[in-house]
Order: structure tokens, then C-alpha cells, then sequence
């Protein structure tokens, strides 16, 4: 068993657009390793260049330079995507089917038996929630089923690795939870998960490590604690009952007071400057009720990196 | 396989198919309404206008039906997901013309029926045994199947290139009539001149698809015999085209990007 599931080495997309052949750089020079076992989640804003990744891996459009391995085969290997499970991003599916055809359809493309089949495709509608829709057309779906079904359509051949894009786009919180849910369930078996998302809160409940795509290229990778724990931008110590005399001792350290009702929160931008304050709190009288570091969000780091790039 | 009776079921659930169909038995029940006008001969101009319906009513649903099959796919993106299973991309466009193809033979027979019913209600009007009814107009019948199976692969090969869905309809059409015409083609060029003009024409003579090796309604209508080597010939004829057709198809289909 290798390590490592997905690989990538300089993958680069150009696309030619319009008459004239203008050249559009979707991704440029992607080196990308995901491990055997782990939820690896690919984050960006849209238009990144995640889902042309995708479907480079998936073979669906061709590189224009770089290469890619799937369980150590080259892209556009038939017998490797017998261990993928993908679920494209907004699927479309052919809506005439009814959720038992649609899944037979794919099941037969992977060649499974028959009677294998509809014991898999039983328990992949308790698996995703939709045991009550089995014989309806999937034109009656809403949104969120036809997420779910695309995600028992992806897990039909037993996969290994497990490549979705965007999954959790459109749904609810409870459809998001839902899904997320599902997601770890299959961690659990041992399957690697690749998913891509705009979605930051997501990546940060489930993932085990997050590579950030922007304008096509790969600017940070590492587990989403890391990425974050590096930028503690305060801490936040909340008090009551300090003297109002004591905050005034307080300036020569960078700090903000607010004061509301009895409580006064101080905000402290240095971390080497939080004892001499928790100091000062304590000879004010002041009772201490939370000290919170407040990390920087994926969010905000996102909006920042995409500040700086624009710069 | 799963791809080939996809591809049907889909076929068949599409309205179009229905329109067109029902459009050709309303011709071929026409005909009898023509044939009481006329004096005698009447089964000749039944077979004549109920072989020429099959023709042209197959011919738009060969084209229709062949154009979508696969800009349908890219344009509601569900192509993705079939290419990402592992299924070779040559295989799901045999597989989408497999499964029209069964379409069109279902089709044919149905239409091939009616006619046949026509004509059998046309015998007993006149008192005759219905064992009168010419059975050559199946051998017409099979060869327009084929000549449907290679427009049918002319259409894939525009689909799988082309964007645009009205223009593949537009260019197969075209060919269409002009397979019709190649005869006349080969005439022109043979009568002119210039030499770039007679070598262009009759390069299109040999590229494209002679139509009328396919037609044998007047023969039949006329009673005349139709070889068993003259079928076997016109077959081998149509296979060969459809299978250049498909090879071409999948080349290019193999190096499309699926954006």
C-alpha cells in the first residue's frame, strides 16, 4: 500500500478562449501529494482553478504540461478509475432515471453483478438517506437530494480514493452536517477523501490537511490548524470589577479597552505583552472572566492572501 | 452495453421521436388517400410515397436524435461523470450509437408495418389475396435502415466536434441531400473544364456517401428484382463508411476536452 494516493508535478491548464485563441492560465504549476487515508481539502475562491484540477485528475480535460498519478498510475488510466469515486460539481444526472436505475446505470459501468448490486445499492440509500426515494425520477429531486444520491453514485465500486467537487455547495447547514458527517463515516473505513469547497467552516471541522488554490496557483498547504495557530491576531481578556484607575496603566502596551456594563474586555495584539497585562488586572482588582486567543479565520485569511495577490 | 440501452431508453422517452414518427405513418396512410385518385397501379404509388416517408421521416430522426447524442451530454454535463468511470471514451460513443441504432431499427420496423398495412388493406379493397403485396419492399426497407445507419454516424462525427447543435444538424442535412445527389455531382464535374473545379468535385464525389446506392424504391415500386449480391454489396458498402465514420468520431472525441 503506498502512501500516497493523489500526485501531481508542475500540472498546468491553459485554456484558449474565444476566436482569436486568447490563452487563460486556469492552473499553473500544481505540486499537490495526498496520503493514503486522509480528508484532503481543496479550498479557493471560484474560479481558482479547483475544478479544472479535478478534472484533469478524473481525465476529463488533458494537461497542458505536468503530469499526475492516481495510485501511481498515469492520468487517463481506465483500470485506476475503478477505485475512484467522483461526484461532479453540480451534478447533472440524467434526470429520467429513477434513483434504483440511476444507480444500476453506474454500477454496470464498473461492471458490478446484479445481485451484488442491488444489495449495494440498498444500503447506499440508508447510507445517504434516501431509502423512500428509491423509485422516483430524479427530476422530482431537490438540491440537496440530488447530493446525496451523487454521492452514493460515487461510493457504488467500493472506492478508495473519493473525489468530490463541491459538495457541500447549495445545501442547508443541516444537509452541509449531513454530508460532512458522511464524509468522516468513510475516513473511518479508510478511504482517502479529495474534496474541493469554497466553504472555510467546512474544511476546518473535517479536514486533515487543506491546500489553498488562488488564480491557479497553490499558495499554502498544511493541516488547517497550522495554517491558522500561525496568526493569533489578539487575545481577548474579558474582566470585571477592575478599577477604572488601573486601565490607565495599561497604554504603553498595545492594547484596546472596551468597556460595557460592568465588564471591561482589553484586547492584547502581543502575546510576550499578555502577563504584564494579566498583571496590571489583577493589581486593579479586577476579576478575570476569559482569556480567548482569537485566531485569524480561513475566511479572513483567504480575503487577505487575496488582498496581498491583488496588491 | 449499459451505455447502449441508456442511450435507447433516453431515445425513447424523447418527444421528438414520437412527432416524427407519427408525422411518417400520417404520410404513409396519405398515400392510400393519392393512390384512390389514380387509375390503377395504386400499390406502385403506395410503396412509391410510403418508402420515400421511411426515407426522409428516419433520415430527420437519424439526424436529430444523432446530433444530440453527444453535444446533449456536454451541453447538460452529464458526460462527466461517464467519462470519469472507467469506461474508455471510445467505448461510450459506440455505446451512444449502438443504442440510436436500435432506436432506428425499431423505428424502421414500425414504420416498415405500417406501410405493410397499407398496402394488405389495399389488396383486400380490390379483393385480391393479401399474399399480392410485394415483399421485395423490405429489401428497400433494409437498405434504407443502412443508409440511416450511415447518416446516424455522420451525425456523431459532427457532434463530437462541433459546439454547435443547429450547425451539425445543418451540415448533416446538407450531406444528406447531397448523398442524394452525387450522381448529378459526378456529371457536373465530368462536363467541366477547369481543371481545380472537375478535380474538387470529384474528390466530393468519392468522400461523400453515395445515397443512391441505397435506393431501390423504384425498382421495387416497378417489380423489378433486387439482387441478394446487389443487398450484400450496398451493406458491405454502408459499413465500411460508418465504420471510417466512427474511427474519425473517436479520434477526435478521445482528444476533446470537456470543459
Amino acid at each position: 500500500m503506498k502512501r500516497v494516493v493523489i500526485k501531481t508535478e508542475n500540472l498546468t491548464k491553459v485554456f484558449k478562449t474565444g476566436f482569436r485563441g486568447r490563452r487563460v492560465t486556469a492552473l499553473s504549476n500544481l505540486n499537490l501529494e495526498v496520503k493514503r487515508g486522509e480528508i484532503f481539502g481543496f479550498l479557493g475562491p471560484n474560479g481558482a482553478g479547483k475544478t479544472t484540477t479535478i478534472k484533469m485528475l478524473m481525465g476529463l480535460i488533458y494537461p497542458t504540461k505536468g503530469k499526475a498519478w492516481i495510485m501511481d498510475r498515469e492520468l487517463g488510466d481506465v483500470e485506476v478509475k475503478s477505485r475512484i469515486g467522483f461526484l461532479p460539481e453540480q451534478p447533472y444526472f440524467y434526470d429520467y432515471l429513477t434513483s434504483n436505475e440511476f444507480l444500476e446505470f453506474y454500477g454496470q459501468l464498473f461492471g458490478l453483478e446484479r445481485k451484488e448490486l442491488r444489495t449495494r445499492i440498498k444500503s447506499l440509500l440508508a447510507l445517504v438517506g434516501l431509502e423512500k426515494a428509491a423509485d422516483i425520477q430524479l427530476r422530482k429531486f431537490s438540491k440537496g437530494m440530488l447530493q446525496r444520491i451523487g454521492i452514493a453514485q460515487a461510493l457504488i465500486n467500493h472506492p478508495e480514493l473519493i473525489v468530490l467537487d463541491e459538495p457541500m455547495s447549495g445545501l442547508d447547514p443541516i444537509g452541509r452536517k449531513d454530508i460532512r458527517d458522511i464524509i468522516l463515516r468513510l475516513k473511518e473505513e479508510g478511504k482517502t477523501i479529495f474534496f474541493s469547497t469554497h466553504i472555510i467552516p467546512d474544511v476546518e471541522m473535517i479536514c486533515d490537511r487543506v491546500g489553498i488554490l488562488m488564480n491557479g496557483e497553490l499558495v499554502n498547504v498544511g493541516r488547517p490548524n497550522d495554517i491558522i495557530d500561525a496568526k493569533i491576531k489578539y487575545i481577548e481578556i474579558i474582566t470585571s470589577g477592575i478599577e477604572r484607575e488601573a486601565l490607565s496603566h495599561l497604554p504603553d502596551i498595545e492594547v484596546s479597552v472596551h468597556d460595557a456594563w460592568n465588564h471591561v474586555s482589553i484586547r492584547v495584539r502581543d502575546e510576550n505583552k499578555l502577563d504584564r497585562v494579566l498583571e496590571i488586572i489583577k493589581d486593579g482588582k479586577g476579576k478575570i472572566i476569559s482569556v480567548i486567543p482569537q485566531r485569524e479565520t480561513l475566511e479572513e485569511h483567504f480575503i487577505k492572501k487575496i488582498g496581498e495577490r491583488r496588491n | 452495453m449499459a451505455i447502449a440501452i441508456n442511450t435507447f431508453k433516453e431515445a425513447i422517452r424523447d418527444k421528438i421521436l414520437y412527432n416524427l414518427l407519427f408525422f411518417a405513418l400520417l404520410m404513409i396512410g396519405a398515400s392510400l388517400l393519392l393512390a384512390t385518385l389514380t387509375v390503377g397501379e395504386q400499390s406502385k404509388i403506395i410503396i412509391d410515397i410510403g418508402l420515400a416517408s421511411i426515407n426522409i421521416f428516419g433520415a430527420l430522426i437519424a439526424v436529430f436524435l444523432g446530433i444530440g447524442l453527444i453535444s446533449k451530454e456536454i451541453e447538460k454535463r452529464t458526460i462527466y461523470n461517464i467519462i470519469a468511470k472507467p469506461v474508455p471514451r471510445y467505448q461510450f460513443l459506440m455505446g451512444k450509437y449502438i443504442g440510436l441504432q436500435l432506436t432506428i431499427v425499431v423505428n424502421t420496423i414500425i414504420m416498415g408495418i405500417g406501410l405493410y398495412l397499407v398496402l394488405i388493406s389495399n389488396e383486400l379493397r380490390w379483393g385480391h389475396s393479401i399474399f399480392n403485396v410485394n415483399f421485395d419492399i423490405w429489401k428497400a426497407i433494409y437498405l434504407i435502415l443502412i443508409e440511416l445507419m450511415v447518416i446516424t454516424a455522420i451525425a456523431l462525427l459532427f457532434s463530437t466536434f462541433s459546439s454547435s447543435s443547429t450547425l451539425s444538424a445543418i451540415f448533416s442535412i446538407a450531406i444528406y441531400l447531397i448523398g442524394h445527389l452525387t450522381e448529378e455531382l459526378k456529371l457536373i464535374g465530368d462536363n467541366l473544364q477547369n481543371f481545380i473545379l472537375k478535380e474538387t468535385i470529384s474528390l466530393f464525389y468519392y468522400l461523400l456517401p453515395n445515397f443512391d446506392n441505397f435506393n431501390v424504391k423504384g425498382r421495387v415500386a416497378y417489380g423489378l428484382e433486387v439482387s441478394g449480391t446487389y443487398l450484400s454489396l450496398v451493406t458491405l458498402y454502408g459499413i465500411s463508411y460508418i465504420a471510417v465514420m466512427l474511427f474519425l468520431s473517436g479520434m477526435i472525441f478521445q482528444k476533446r476536452d470537456f470543459k
